[in-house]
């Protein structure tokens, strides 16, 4: 349909569309029109991704002075391949001329990428990083020319290079919307690189999908999204998490393996060129081989000093030497039996007194390493991970003075009998890492399923947005039903509270919970627990028990495991015997990799249940320095941190179930806890909006009734479009009526 | 006289649980095909041989089967003896044989009545035969239609067959759907018995245990697989299930590997969660937080095949999922081992060329669209609206009775230039909607007009399609269906007439689609007629 919008014509994929998504549009609008950044909550199941595109697409095909520049980042793959097919759907609406000349693809890495047959062979991401340096590096391309015979090439790469040469890449990749399947089909058809030729065309495509990390890990960003120009529109989706992306990007940790890692230096001859170079501070060439490109400094960009590297480190046999000293040093950290918590002023400070590295010198370490690498042809680079995890570290603590701490265990708490020593360097301040975004860009989309509170994200991003605004669900009829469940059918209350949660009776109603649920509810269940190990031994314990063979009696059951193989494999089994009518149950960890971005939607998902509160472990050391640091930097009290950090946790797993208004699911909260109103008035607006009085105390037995209700209810047919005054879709109709009433007002 | 074909279990004795197969009777003699092909009990015995014939009084107070014995001679008591499905089987069989008793002794060699039984006759494969049998149990409604005609010798049994075609291959297809699955329960259920006097501990273990377990973990299967080559003695593979360093000998986990490698490449890619491990830089060792609270460490160090409860428990439901390959009878555990070497033969279709799957993008494509904002796609199902059953049945019975005459409608096309298809499918649609009006009025004697309706429909159906006549298979036909209809136009005459004064209008309102329907085709074939009369002699003879 073709509608109009404050004065923009937008073109959307669907024939009718949900108010929510009209306002949502207007508001995204008001802020492209500010030119500023937005913060905008919108419940899952109303189609936020495609109300995004349809408007910024329309807003620039509306005004050809600014070309359609989308840079649209999620938190997965999979998230990534759902945005491309919706962008397919919507390019596939617009007007020919438009969408024949626009291109969208996707990027990722080159594991993901490569069709090389034996190079994409390797298991793990770095050996195909690996195994295509080996093939594509400059020197080995060099040393190709002299003897072809001995050095094997990637032919996909050399006819990339001959088109980039000849400047005819876009006739490879005719506009339109590319997947990473079709990407790799086309470097297949044509013979040619998809990696690469995806990494050149993002300077020219009009859409592209990417990872948060490719444009807020400086490490990744400045070496592919270095071109963005400040027009673009870049867009964070399933954004709640951003806070602890950002300052994953800026932390890093060294552990007894990392310091294993030992350099062989010996070229001498090259060793002297390389001198010479690094005289003219000349370190970062800024225009070396696309194929060269690694990994970047870990700092933010204009952290970085421009200046020459430090003479003391200038020469190679110098500069190990103080590599060697910094490790013996980090050793030496690494053998406490307390632990110790640093900031990087003293950390540093310690560093100069006892191995006499000062601060510039910890700073230049990575660019000194990366041009050391470069010189000696290395194009094992995963040999080099470790001491280049050591050269992140040095140059990060050289770089930053404040958002940091620097904390060593011996053992992790968890497990106090295995001595597994770290020191691990953990940014506290998200604003650091998201802060050149907001600054490069004009306009930053950060949207979400839950943002609540929506005025905590400003604040622990450090943005001004000129929108912020959490929309609600208009809905047809009541299709989420959330509950709170605090007691079994024994009446007794049930929690995940550390001294509760161990104790068998609460396991004994949990699991009856899920057996009653399992026996009413049909087709796909998915269970979240709040912990690995809180699953695992749940799990047995109900084994033991007997509990989950009379669950099996009723339904698949399929688990999360750290292995993401496996885990992938059982849920596409899990869909499969959903949609053949078997059944299952998916057991999962809220904060884990299935609650990030997998959609339970219609018959794979018509109960959640949420064991517990997914609170953080809270006597992890980083976690209350950053407690700390929050408290004294944004005056964010621990308690409320941690509560909202939990709850936005479980409304993100509960979130998960709803796709369209057509669609309908319930949503159990089982923990006492969640009954108190200081927890519960942190959900999502859209959530406790149908969380009605009477379902706030429920046993295990109330519940059930409550859930066969609700079952057969949503089995009524109804009426799609809303009755009376309380539209729930609107046609194109509708809305021209509504423009022409907002006209007369 | 016909024939006459029904399910049936032959059993030599009494207490013999019998074997089910086909029972066949014609005019002057009977077979019986079982459903086994293996099976020694094939029977064709003349009817001549037979002296007389039994049956058992069957009725609700004792759960017997209906029984039937043919005994060959009075006196002796041997026999055939007959399981039916039900009593009605029974009694139609019993009718037949009687009538045969009847008629055969006196006339030894008699020629075939007329020719078109006995060449209309096809070979008819036992799957097929046991499929019509079904349909026929199944539907009351049709098995009247089939003793009316069939065995009124009105139409012949593959004429009645050639109009549900359609029917036929539906029951072919659901059969084929259907695989037996596994239990979901876990094999933990399986306890071990210790008889208490020996150190000895038994685990009573059934061939779909044994299955299941090879299914479940491949390297007992192939540990029973090679113990079966060196040693081949079926008990040995038993013990193989059970045995610990064997198992571990063929590691299990490097097997499930190299599986889970192949299937991966097939997954959906909106669930594919292993491509992220490429992706995200965070994923680097040692960079990002490892020990913050939320995510736990987890120990790769510990990398020794451990499997844990989790990962059976996945494993487990997979190869449920994948159920039984194979229907094979599995009784032993050699069969058992080689039926699942089998079917893990099965080349993995297109490992590679995943990235062009259409189908995969069409789903994908499918599941991104938000349901109720668009147009629901043109679906071949009614929508599931029931707000009045009666109501909702109705239209559904009507819609059937439309795509029957959609169906036909290409062979008329094909076979005839004359544009009665037309008229006839015109005449269908108006018929079974002044139906479905009929059936909201409450009228009592409807009921009994109604059962003559199906009987109209199925004859006239027959009746247009086998013109143009070109054939005298075909004219005999239109001869023998003319003669039921006239019979039925008669009776439907006579349900108008007998009827009470204060309904009469209604039931000739009722009765009126379906003689005028009548009259449409006995028009027809006297335009026919007369046609043919007028032009003398046809190439073809008529």
């Amino acid at each position: 349909m073709k509608f109009d919008l404050e004065g923009l014509t937008v073109h959307f994929p669907y024939a009718a569309i949900y108010p929510e998504q009209h306002a949502y549009m207007g508001e995204l609008k008001r802020a492209l029109d500010a030119r500023g950044h937005a913060l905008l909550e919108m419940p899952t199941g109303t189609g936020k991704t495609s109300a995004l595109i349809s408007l910024i697409t329309s807003y620039s095909l509306a005004s050809p002075s600014r070309p359609l520049r989308l840079i649209y980042c999620t938190r997965t793959v999979h998230e990534m391949e759902k945005t491309l097919a919706e962008l397919r759907l919507l390019f596939a609406h617009l007007p020919a001329a438009a969408s024949r000349s626009l291109l969208a693809l996707g990027l990722s890495s080159r594991k993901n990428l490569c069709v090389h047959p034996q190079a994409s062979a390797a298991a793990a991401r770095d050996s195909v990083d690996t195994a295509c340096r080996r093939l594509t590096a400059s020197w080995v391309r060099d040393r190709a020319a002299s003897d072809p015979d001995s050095t094997p090439l990637c032919d996909f790469f050399e006819s990339f290079d001959r088109a980039a040469a000849a400047g005819d890449l876009a006739s490879y990749m005719p506009p339109g919307v590319y997947t990473l399947a079709d990407l790799r089909a086309l470097g297949r058809d044509r013979g040619i690189c998809p990696y690469f030729l995806a990494r050149q065309m993002v300077k020219y495509a009009n859409v592209v999908v990417y990872s948060y990390q490719y444009l807020i890990d400086p490490k990744v960003a400045s070496i592919v999204s270095r071109e963005m120009q400040k027009e673009c529109v870049v867009v964070f989706d399933e954004a709640h998490n951003i806070d602890n992306v950002c300052i994953e990007a800026l932390s890093v940790s060294i552990r007894k393996q990392t310091l294993e890692g030992r350099f062989k230096a010996t070229d001498a001859n090259r060793l002297r060129a390389e001198y010479n170079r690094l005289v003219d501070g000349l370190a970062q060439r800024g225009n070396l081989p696309i194929s060269d490109a690694w990994l970047a400094n870990p700092a933010l960009p204009e952290d970085i000093l421009k200046e020459a590297v430090p003479g003391n480190i200038r020469r190679a046999e110098h500069f190990l030497a103080v590599l060697r000293r910094l490790v013996r040093f980090l050793d030496g950290r690494l053998e406490t039996e307390n632990v110790e918590n640093e900031m990087p002023v003293a950390f540093v400070a310690s560093i100069h007194s006892q191995a006499g590295i000062d601060q510039k010198m910890l700073r230049f370490c990575y660019d000194r390493l990366h041009s050391l690498m470069l010189t000696l042809e290395i194009t094992d680079t995963d040999e080099f991970m470790h001491i280049q995890t050591i050269c992140d570290f040095a140059t990060l603590i050289g770089t930053y003075t404040r958002g940091f701490s620097i904390i060593i265990e011996p053992y992790d708490e968890r497990m106090p009998d295995i001595r597994d020593p770290v020191i691990q360097l953990s940014c506290h301040d998200a604003s650091l890492a998201i802060q050149p975004v907001f600054e490069r860009f004009q306009t930053v989309v950060i949207t979400s399923g839950t943002l609540s509170p929506i005025d905590l994200y400003p604040r622990l991003l450090n943005f001004n947005p000129v929108i912020s605004r959490s929309f609600t669900m208009s809905l047809t009829r009541d299709c989420i039903c959330p509950m709170v469940l605090t007691r079994g059918s024994d009446q007794l209350p049930v929690s995940t509270k550390f001294d509760m949660r161990s104790d068998p009776g609460v396991v004994r109603n949990y699991g009856r919970l899920l057996l009653e649920m399992a026996s009413a509810v049909p087709d796909g269940i998915v269970c979240f627990f709040v912990s690995y190990s809180y699953m695992d031994g749940i799990v047995n314990s109900w084994n033991e028990m007997g509990i989950l063979q009379d669950i099996m009696q009723h339904k698949l059951v399929f688990i999360e495991t750290p292995d993401v193989v496996e885990t992938t494999l059982a849920l596409d089994n899990y869909r499969k015997a959903c949609d053949c009518g078997r059944g299952a149950i998916f057991f999962s960890v809220a904060r884990g990799k299935v609650a990030e971005g997998i959609d339970f939607d219609r018959h794979y998902g018509r109960l959640v249940i949420m064991f517990g509160v997914p609170f953080q472990y809270t006597l992890s050391r980083i976690l209350l320095a950053r407690l700390e640091y929050l408290r004294e930097t944004f005056q964010i009290k621990e308690g409320d941190f941690l509560t909202f950090d939990a709850l936005r946790q479980a409304a993100q797993c509960v979130g998960r179930v709803i796709r369209s208004k057509a669609d309908y699911g319930m949503m159990i909260f089982a923990d006492k806890r969640y009954s108190r109103h200081d927890k519960r008035s942190k959900l999502p607006g859209w959530i406790l909006s149908h969380l009605h009085d009477a379902h706030l105390n429920l046993s295990t037995d109330m519940a059930l009734h409550i859930a066969r209700e609700f079952l057969r209810r949503m089995a009524q047919p109804y009426d799609k479009t809303g009755s009376g005054g309380n539209k729930t879709l609107l046609t194109e109709e509708d809305l021209q009526n509504m423009a022409q009433d907002a006209m007369e007002m | 006289m016909g024939s006459m074909t029904i399910g049936a279990k032959y059993k030599t004795t009494l207490k013999d649980p019998g074997t089910t197969g086909v029972l066949r009777m014609n005019e002057d003699k009977f077979t019986f095909t079982p459903h086994d092909p293996r099976s020694a009990m094939k029977l064709n015995v003349d009817f001549r041989s037979i002296k007389g014939h039994k049956f058992n009084k069957v009725d609700g107070s004792k759960p017997a089967p209906p029984l039937l014995n043919l005994s060959k001679d009075s006196d002796k008591g041997g026999g055939y003896m007959f399981e039916f499905d039900n009593v009605t089987n029974r009694d139609l069989s019993r009718d037949f044989v009687g009538k045969q008793q009847g008629t055969i002794p006196p006339k030894p060699n008699v020629p075939p009545e007329n020719s078109v039984t006995s060449t209309g006759e096809e070979q008819l494969s036992a799957a097929e035969m046991q499929r019509r049998m079904k349909l026929l149990q199944e539907d009351s409604e049709l098995q009247k239609l089939h003793m009316k005609f069939v065995l009124g010798n009105i139409l012949q049994e593959s004429e009645f067959w050639a109009t549900r075609k359609n029917l036929l291959e539906d029951e072919a297809n659901k059969g084929s759907k259907q695989r037996p699955g596994f239990k979901s329960a876990m094999l933990a259920d399986v306890r071990p018995s210790a008889d208490g006097r020996t150190n000895k501990v038994t685990f009573s273990l059934t061939t779909e245990i044994i299955h299941q377990i090879f299914a479940e973990k491949p390297a007992v299967h192939r540990a029973a697989e090679y113990l079966l080559r060196t040693k081949n003695t079926v008990a040995a593979t038993a013990e193989a299930a059970e045995d610990e360093e064997l198992a571990i000998f063929l590691k299990n986990d490097d097997i499930l590997a190299k599986e889970a490698r192949l299937k991966i490449k097939r997954v959906d890619p909106t669930l594919d969660m292993e491509a992220d491990a490429g992706d995200d830089y965070i994923h680097l060792p040692d960079h990002g937080i490892i020990r913050d609270g939320s995510k736990e460490t987890i120990d790769n160090d510990g990398e020794l095949a451990r499997r844990t409860l989790s990962q059976d428990l996945n494993r487990h439901a997979a190869v449920v999922l994948e159920g039984r390959s194979s229907d094979v009878e599995l009784t032993d555990t050699k069969t058992v081992a080689e039926a699942i070497a089998r079917s893990k033969k099965e080349p993995p279709s297109s490992s590679i060329s995943d990235d062009t799957n259409h189908e995969r993008l069409v789903k994908v494509a499918r599941m991104t669209e938000i349901e109720d904002l668009q147009a629901p796609r043109s679906l071949p199902y009614a929508p599931l609206c029931i707000k009045d059953p009666r109501e909702y049945f109705d239209s559904q019975q009507a819609n059937a009775l439309r795509s029957l005459g959609g169906n036909n409608d290409g062979r008329h096309a094909r076979n005839c230039r004359l544009s009665t298809d037309d008229a006839f499918d015109h005449l269908l649609g108006q018929i079974s909607s002044i139906k479905v009006n009929g059936l909201n009025y409450p009228v009592i004697q409807s009921d009994v007009a109604l059962k003559h309706w199906a009987a109209i429909q199925e004859l006239l159906q027959h009746f247009w399609s086998s013109y143009p006549i070109t054939t005298s298979v075909l004219y005999n036909k239109v001869q023998r269906i003319k003669d039921a209809m006239t019979q039925i136009y008669q009776k439907l005459q006579d349900i108008k007439e007998s009827a009470q004064p204060d309904v009469r209008h209604e039931i000739s309102q009722l009765v009126k689609p379906m003689t005028q329907a009548l009259d449409a085709a006995f028009n027809h074939d006297l335009e026919q007629q007369q046609k043919s009369s007028k032009s003398g002699n046809k190439p073809n003879g008529f």
